[in-house]
């Protein structure tokens, strides 16, 4: 059974980002990059089935720009076989980006498609059902365990108020949560190993995408900030400034 | 232009978080229609219908709708999709799987997290775990909107009198099936409706200790208990209880946050709390930033301590 996994290449979640004095957006110039901490747990979980013997192929994909291949090669560290750039600068909004990899699931034929829930920069949340629409696939969303036998998935997902269990059938879109399994440390033969991969680059145009970005950005604004308050030096201040000054109790 | 709110509901009783995206809905102008999918789920669709600002529910009720499988719910929107200019879901769980699948079929953008409507295409959403507020634009001829749903206030749930008006449902999809249910049971309010929260971190050393310090509190002040992303890692608290950039988004009236450093991604889902406490013994602790109040102090005798004093 082959897997396909996408990856993307994020502002590293560590780095505090800052808003563009223009606002025109958020500097990552000279920022730390990573992979999408969701992708990395969707690209752990492709192979950990792998050395259950239920695949047998993991091909990851990424789509952006050139450094998108440092990702892909991550990937291929963690335990992918083989890797697909969809490369371009454009802006890729996640309609875009679902679209690159309907046109790739037609191509490669995967039994199964993982992706991370949501990526931590634009926080949208958006892109593996999206892709589960436009390939008409049912879709396990925020899967905290995924479980794979007779040609169907079984995946306990995290609701609001607890954990949903749904059984769909092969093939099937499956989007991370956060527990789903802790990413193993890449090591450096794996890197090494990685770096003899494939890697094969695209372009939009190649798979007949359109990507011109839906939505426009017309500003990117610092949120309001909020003050630090005072400190108190004990319960007993605290519970009077709570009752007789935010009057909150 | 006519706006169709994807209600969340029980089919008992309707979700409170509709009636905060029937506020992001008369926002962007025109007619609010509410759509109720589910199974017996006549009850729900008399809740909206008195919500003051909407003009009319559609009832789609089928035994297909009534594990709210995100593949059947999709299909019933679309169904309906074609005759509204907004399609506006409660960021929620639920809410985030159906509107992409949505979004994705009528081949329009979605706008995800709205925090504000300025104009009808035009929206305020947070973006890098909040650090930044993109205003974006869409073209699309429909407009599909998750709403967070603490940037808006609740609708009145009283004094609407709307007509309700059955559709009939999709047909079953096949795409999956439900197996089964975790629910945790719980007197005490939900996460995202509570007024008030007790937030515990790493610091709390154990799952019994989370339990046996922060829940006495809690009991007093009527408060919803949540936790931190290391807490839930630990095992100290479930998962369900996260708050922050990829779990629950709060904005409570009172957020106890008891030994939590305050990491951004912790911060994004509590920052808009009307008033944040931080007990922590480390005055460095990044959370005393954006603290109304700070207690520097052991937990462990400040929290038992604060129970006595309520």
């Amino acid at each position: 059974m082959k897997v396909l996994v996408s990856v993307k290449r994020v502002v590293d979640f560590n780095v505090k980002v800052r808003v563009k004095s223009d606002g025109t957006g958020v500097d990552i110039a000279n920022v730390k990059m990573s992979m999408n901490p969701f992708d990395e747990i969707a690209v752990e979980e492709a192979v950990r089935l792998k050395e259950k013997g239920v695949v047998t192929e993991i091909v990851a994909v990424s789509c952006g720009p050139t450094q998108c291949q440092e990702t892909l090669r991550t990937a291929m560290a963690i335990g992918a076989d083989r890797a697909i750039l969809v490369e371009t600068t454009e802006e890729l909004q996640p309609l875009a980006v679902a679209k690159l990899l309907k046109a790739l699931v037609d191509k490669e034929q995967p039994q199964l498609v993982i992706l991370g829930k949501q990526a931590i920069d634009d926080d949208a949340n958006q892109t593996g059902q999206m892709l589960a629409a436009l390939a008409d696939l049912p879709q396990a969303t925020f899967a905290s365990k995924v479980e794979i036998a007779d040609g169907a998935a079984t995946v306990t997902r995290e609701v609001d108020g607890g954990l949903e269990t749904i059984k769909v059938t092969l093939p099937a879109v499956v989007t991370t949560d956060l527990r789903l399994n802790e990413p193993r440390y890449v090591t450096l033969p794996n890197i090494m190993k990685a770096k003899k991969k494939t890697l094969e680059v695209v372009k939009p145009s190649d798979l007949g995408v359109d990507v011109a970005p839906r939505l426009k950005t017309l500003k990117v604004a610092e949120p309001p900030k909020r003050g630090a308050g005072v400190k108190v030096p004990d319960v007993a201040a605290l519970v009077s400034k709570l009752k007789n000054e935010a009057k909150v109790i | 232009m006519s706006a169709l709110v994807i209600a969340e509901h029980d089919h008992g009783s309707l979700k409170g978080t509709t009636l905060n995206t029937v506020t992001a809905a008369v926002a962007c102008g025109g007619d609010v229609h509410v759509l109720i999918a589910g199974h017996n789920a006549g009850e729900a669709a008399k809740q909206a219908a008195k919500i003051q600002g909407v003009a009319k529910v559609l009832l789609a009720d089928a035994p297909q709708l009534a594990e709210q499988l995100g593949e059947n719910v999709a299909a019933q929107v679309l169904a309906l999709a074609g005759s509204y200019s907004h399609l506006l879901f409660p960021a929620t769980a639920h809410g985030k799987n159906v509107a992409p699948r949505v979004a994705a079929k009528l081949d329009v953008a979605q706008v995800s997290d709205v925090i504000k409507v300025l104009a009808p295409d035009t929206f305020d959403r947070p973006i890098y775990a909040g650090n930044a507020i993109a205003t974006v634009q869409s073209a699309d001829k429909i407009k599909v909107l998750t709403v967070r749903t603490t940037g808006f206030d609740a609708a009145p749930a009283d004094g609407g009198n709307a007509s309700v008006e059955p559709v009939s449902a999709v047909a079953d999809g096949g795409f999956s099936s439900f197996v089964g249910r975790e629910v945790t049971k719980s007197d005490r309010p939900e996460l995202t409706a509570a007024k008030i929260i007790v937030s515990g971190g790493r610091a709390l050393g154990s799952s019994d200790k989370f339990t046996e310090v922060l829940t006495p509190l809690a009991d007093k002040l009527g408060a919803a208990l949540g936790a931190s992303r290391a807490a839930v890692d630990a095992g100290y608290a479930p998962n369900d209880w996260q708050v922050g950039q990829t779990g629950k988004i709060v904005a409570p009236q009172l957020y106890i946050a008891a030994g939590i450093s305050g990491a951004i991604q912790h911060l994004a889902g509590m920052k808009d709390s009307k008033v944040i406490v931080a007990i922590n013994k480390d005055p460095e602790a990044p959370i005393f930033s954006v603290a109304d109040y700070g207690l520097e102090a052991d937990l462990f005798t400040a929290v038992p301590e604060l129970v006595k004093a309520l």
